[in-house]
């Protein structure tokens, strides 16, 4: 099952930030989740291949030509913080 | 005059438009008016006007209630979560630029479970949307606004996406019919990703005619999506009277126990029904559809994992820590997903994890192909494949957000089609505990019309009353 | 240091990773233009930002470019290759995840010169962190600015096996991989620009022995001689831990070229998960033979072929073909000059005229400015061989045939730098002798070397007209 330990490891690398009851009640819902989809642990699909695409087509290919890009302005006014040209963040090792 | 114009199906209220016997503004002004009005939180913006359609328009100036998912230029569209609080996209989807250029009005966006996670409509950083035969009772979900909108008659038809049954179970529980496409069929340029190999945009409608007609302008490969495909035929409009030749195969797997009484007689009596119209029935297994559920919670949340990783506060969103950069992505997601969301993140991004990503997700996408080579041998036998929707009638709400798993296994009739990418339809059979009861009927790979015409004749046959106006 | 004790001998292990950025005119994914300097953010869409909803496309020219580098590095290129999703949390990638590829890539097992190359795949480029500087902190802490117009740029990463046995080497076969692709101008290859960037695994083993140690990897040299120095530094700080009995710990550095010392860098990733899975928004590669037929026939001759047929065809040493080879543009020079010489000049000749004169005084100018024509080159050394004009005196026309272009013989001509002719000679000859009297001594007294101050007096005044080697000659006949 998946203890303390993993959970806490699991939510670092899906920087999820979870609190004490949390953590506590997530290592129990997704042990018990986890028991069921063990199940297909049962399964014998040694020769089966996994389906890694479920459409049938190879080659979709996009030709080489530009297409005009969006305006700054209104791609940088989604963001909860950005200057006049870019996109700001805390940096990393800083703090 | 207006309780006349919405009780038109969207078919009927196209051709009166057309004809000059009704204008489109006052048909968009008679919804907005219901749907501005309405008590069950199944919109989550509502257009202010209706822009001018093209002239001669197929759907001709048909207000459209599309899921918030859709990205819509300008538009709110936040997937039903407080991480895209705010957001308006600059870009339109194109299954919704489709079906715009043929006509539809945008009505508005409608509620959702957070990134279509969820049966229920539970899930929604906006408040749930309450079904509109019993407002003490979910929708179901995750296109539950979609759902409720058209059951209640706040919209004429909707578009919502299915990945586990996300269209057919709402339309189930709120007696309408939701049919999903073929996987491919639609585009997903647009459409707010919760599991990639999964997710399918389709319509919810009143009737088998309106969905029919819906899907006809929504299919067709789109330049910007890899995995969007050509829809070999033009998708008609049904007409079927009889279903005389048609094989029928019914899996006990999917209809057997777990199903609730009720909702069995139902079944059973829809059985009946396609044998009255010359239908052939037969049992026909699929041995590893047990498994789906299983399958499906691995190979779902681990796409999820990596799709909802873009939601981190820098380039749209909110933000909600900025003390360091740990903080900022901690922060934000934390307060942003709700606790299902988080939930299967966790769980995708555990089941792809070192050391583990063999035993589940591996085995899950064997799995998955066991489940997709089960069809095929099916379909050498039968037709179609007939089930029941969902196991159970609409639940109340809070019955079960204390217990994810029993939420999960409620979808085990519906997960093994997208997992095979196959196209599925659920309409209304019969009412049980005075509540909707669906019945679904799955084909082949690009067989959508076949199961459009099967599912009209039924829908004829059964004459299902349905959708409590008011 | 101990004393006594055995000093065993320990060889480098390096391999080369390189990331090549290509010269396609839009992103791997999107519609959006390449751009190398342009105004922060101005080259982006939905997609390449990873707005909610977006889905990549793949670009025809990035695989087409994928596929001429797999066949010039002579790799088995996969029936079937399909993308992978590499996930982490950074702020220059938008997606959470980057795609690449991962256990079935476009290409494997090749080579280029006498290095093994054990890979080479697709994948996007991450966009560009910036310092933010003026634009101030966040909430007193330190603030970085994301600028997206990178992020999305076509990479082909070309892995090499373990093959290197020195850090001259490494720097070596770096500099023929980036000929190659400046050839096949699939790529800028700039170090500097960042067009080419080189991490080298580095790592030291027993001589004899066949495991392979702990290796180190060394990120963003963007040089070649910082690339050679750093992995020299490198190999010598693994060898005095392993000497003084301890273990090498695997570990990502940078190497600082000023202070010459090297420095562990702060790991982007978390522990390295990268939780890789197919890319479901993506359908496989399977080149066709169309394809593959069309990428063959856009690569031209490579530097590595065109320097054996230089030392093959013409005789030249392996050293000078090579240098002729790498750099396109003077092996391109160098065969119009052969060719129009119509052999009046020797191809070996030419080779080290062009080598050894011509490019110090091109130094940095780019190909199009040169004004110096093959032919005329060719006509020069000619000359020489001719005994028309010495030596000295041609490197004095070459400096005008450089800086202005033009014509040898009438350069000669106008100068005056033709050869001394034999009278001329004699005389110039005659009056050296006379003015040295002392070195006459010398020399007739046995001390031979004190002939090269008359050499030298007859060089001045002939003004560099003569051949030294003809003067020597006479000088001795006339003393006999």
């Amino acid at each position: 099952m998946i203890d303390r330990e993993q959970v806490l490891h699991v939510a670092r690398l899906a920087r999820l930030r979870l609190t004490e009851e949390e953590v506590e009640r997530m290592s129990g819902e997704l042990s018990t989740i986890l028991d069921h989809i063990e199940k297909i642990g049962e399964l014998d699909l040694e020769e089966v291949e996994p389906t890694s695409h479920v459409v049938q087509v190879e080659n979709v290919l996009r030709a080489d030509e530009p297409r005009p890009s969006w305006a700054r302005e209104r791609m940088l006014g989604e963001s909860p913080d950005a200057t006049a040209v870019g996109f700001r963040v805390p940096s990393p090792g800083a703090g | 005059m207006s309780a006349e114009i919405v009780g038109l199906t969207a078919a009927q209220a196209a051709a009166r438009v057309r004809a000059g016997e009704l204008s489109a503004s006052e048909l968009f002004d008679a919804y907005l008016e219901r749907a501005a009005a309405e008590d069950l939180n199944a919109f989550l913006w509502l257009a202010e006007e209706a822009p001018d359609p093209p002239a001669d328009a197929p759907l001709g100036g048909v207000p459209l209630a599309v899921k918030d998912l859709f990205c819509v230029e300008d538009v709110p569209s936040a997937a039903g979560s407080r991480i895209l609080e705010g957001y308006r996209p600059p870009y339109t989807a194109t299954a919704v630029r489709n079906l715009r250029d043929a006509g539809a009005t945008l009505l508005g966006k409608t509620n959702q479970d957070e990134f279509a996670m969820g049966s229920s409509n539970e899930n929604s950083g906006y408040g749930p949307v309450h079904n509109p035969w019993d407002r003490e009772r979910v929708p179901g979900g995750s296109s539950g606004g979609s759902a409720a909108a058209v059951a209640a008659g706040l919209a004429p038809w909707a578009i919502g996406t299915d990945t586990g049954g996300s269209i057919r179970q709402p339309a189930a529980l709120c007696g309408i019919v939701g049919l999903k496409p073929t996987y491919g069929a639609v585009s997903r340029y647009g459409m707010i990703s919760f599991a990639s190999s999964l997710d399918q945009c389709g319509p919810l409608t009143r009737d088998v005619t309106d969905a029919a007609l819906l899907l006809r302008h929504m299919v067709g490969r789109d330049r910007c999506d890899s995995t969007s495909l050509e829809f070999p035929e033009e998708v008609v409009q049904p007409s079927a009277e009889r279903l005389a030749g048609m094989r029928f195969g019914v899996p006990p797997e999917l209809s057997g126990e777990g199903i609730e009484p009720g909702v069995r007689e139902v079944f059973e009596s829809a059985v009946k029904t396609i044998e009255g119209l010359g239908g052939s029935l037969e049992e026909v297994s699929l041995p590893h559809s047990p498994h789906g559920i299983a399958a499906y919670y691995v190979i779902a949340p681990a796409e999820a994992s990596a799709n909802l990783a873009r939601y981190d506060g820098v380039r749209y969103g909110p933000r909600t820590g900025d003390s360091d950069l740990t903080a900022m992505y901690e922060q934000t997601r934390h307060d942003g997903f709700g606790p299902e969301v988080r939930r299967r993140i966790m769980l995708g991004t555990y089941a792809l994890s070192s050391g583990y990503y063999e035993a589940y997700y591996g085995r899950a996408q064997r799995v998955r192909t066991k489940i997709a080579e089960d069809f095929k041998a099916a379909f050498e036998r039968v037709d179609l494949i007939v089930t029941p929707t969902s196991p159970t009638v609409a639940f109340k709400l809070g019955e079960r957000t204390e217990d994810p798993l029993a939420m999960y296994m409620s979808d085990y009739c519906t997960v093994p089609m997208p997992l095979a990418g196959i196209p599925a339809i659920s309409i209304p059979a019969g009412l049980s505990q005075r509540l909707p009861v669906g019945i679904q009927l799955a084909g082949p790979a690009f067989s959508e019309n076949r199961i459009l015409d099967s599912a009209y004749a039924l829908e004829q046959a059964i004459g299902f009353e349905g959708v409590p106006v008011g | 240091m101990t004393t006594g004790a055995p000093t065993r001998e320990y060889e480098p292990i390096i391999g080369l990773e390189m990331h090549v950025q290509l010269k396609t005119r839009t992103k791997m994914f999107c519609g959006c233009e390449l751009s190398f300097g342009d105004e922060p953010n101005t080259h982006t869409c939905p997609v390449c930002l990873g707005h909610p909803g977006s889905l990549p496309v793949v670009n025809v020219r990035a695989v087409e470019y994928g596929l001429m580098i797999a066949l010039a590095l002579r790799c088995d290129i996969a029936p079937r290759s399909i993308f992978h999703r590499k996930n982490y949390f950074y702020p220059d990638l938008p997606k959470g995840y980057q795609i690449s590829q991962y256990d079935i890539p476009l290409a494997r097992g090749g080579r280029l010169g006498d290095v093994r190359i054990h890979r080479v795949h697709l994948e996007e480029d991450a966009a560009k962190l910036v310092h933010a500087g003026e634009s101030g902190r966040i909430h007193g802490s330190e603030a970085s600015i994301v600028d997206f117009n990178r992020g999305g740029t076509p990479l082909v990463e070309i892995v090499t096996e373990p093959d290197i046995r020195s850090p001259e080497e490494a720097a070596e076969f770096g500099r023929l991989l980036q000929a190659t692709m400046r050839r096949m101008g699939v790529s800028d290859v700039n170090m500097e620009e960042g067009s080419l960037r080189a991490d080298a695994n580095v790592s030291i083993r027993p001589v004899g022995e066949a495991s392979f140690g702990t290796k180190t990897e060394l990120k963003n040299m963007n040089s070649w001689t910082f690339l050679r120095r750093g992995i020299q530094a490198e190999l010598e700080r693994q060898e005095e831990i392993v000497r003084s009995g301890g273990e090498v710990v695997q570990e990502t550095l940078h190497f600082d070229p000023q202070a010459g010392t090297l420095s562990p860098l702060r790991s982007k990733e978390e522990a390295h998960d990268y939780r890789y899975f197919p890319e479901p928004d993506l359908v496989p590669l399977a080149p066709t033979e169309e394809m593959l037929e069309r990428a063959g026939a856009a690569i031209p001759e490579l530097p590595g072929e065109r320097a054996q047929r230089f030392e093959r065809d013409l005789g030249l040493p392996e050293e000078t073909a090579r240098v002729l080879a790498h750099r396109f543009e003077l092996g391109d020079f160098y065969e119009r000059a052969v060719s129009a010489g119509d052999g009046a000049a020797n191809p070996k000749t030419l080779a080290n005229w062009v080598r050894n004169e011509l490019v110090p005084r091109l130094g940095d100018a780019e190909p199009e400015q040169w004004k110096v024509e093959p032919a005329a080159l060719a006509r020069l050394v000619a000359l020489v061989g001719e005994k028309a004009v010495s030596q000295s005196a041609a490197k004095e026309v070459l400096d005008t045939l450089v800086s202005e272009g033009g014509d040898p013989q009438a350069i000669v001509d106008a100068k005056g730098l033709g050869r001394a002719g034999a009278d001329e000679l004699a005389e110039v000859v005659e009056r050296a002798l006379a003015e040295n009297a002392d070195a006459v001594e010398k020399i007739k007294a046995g001390q031979d070397k004190a002939i090269g101050a008359i050499v030298g007096a007859v060089m001045r005044e002939t003004k560099g007209r003569a051949d030294g080697g003809e003067v020597q000659r006479l000088i001795r006949q006339r003393l006999g």
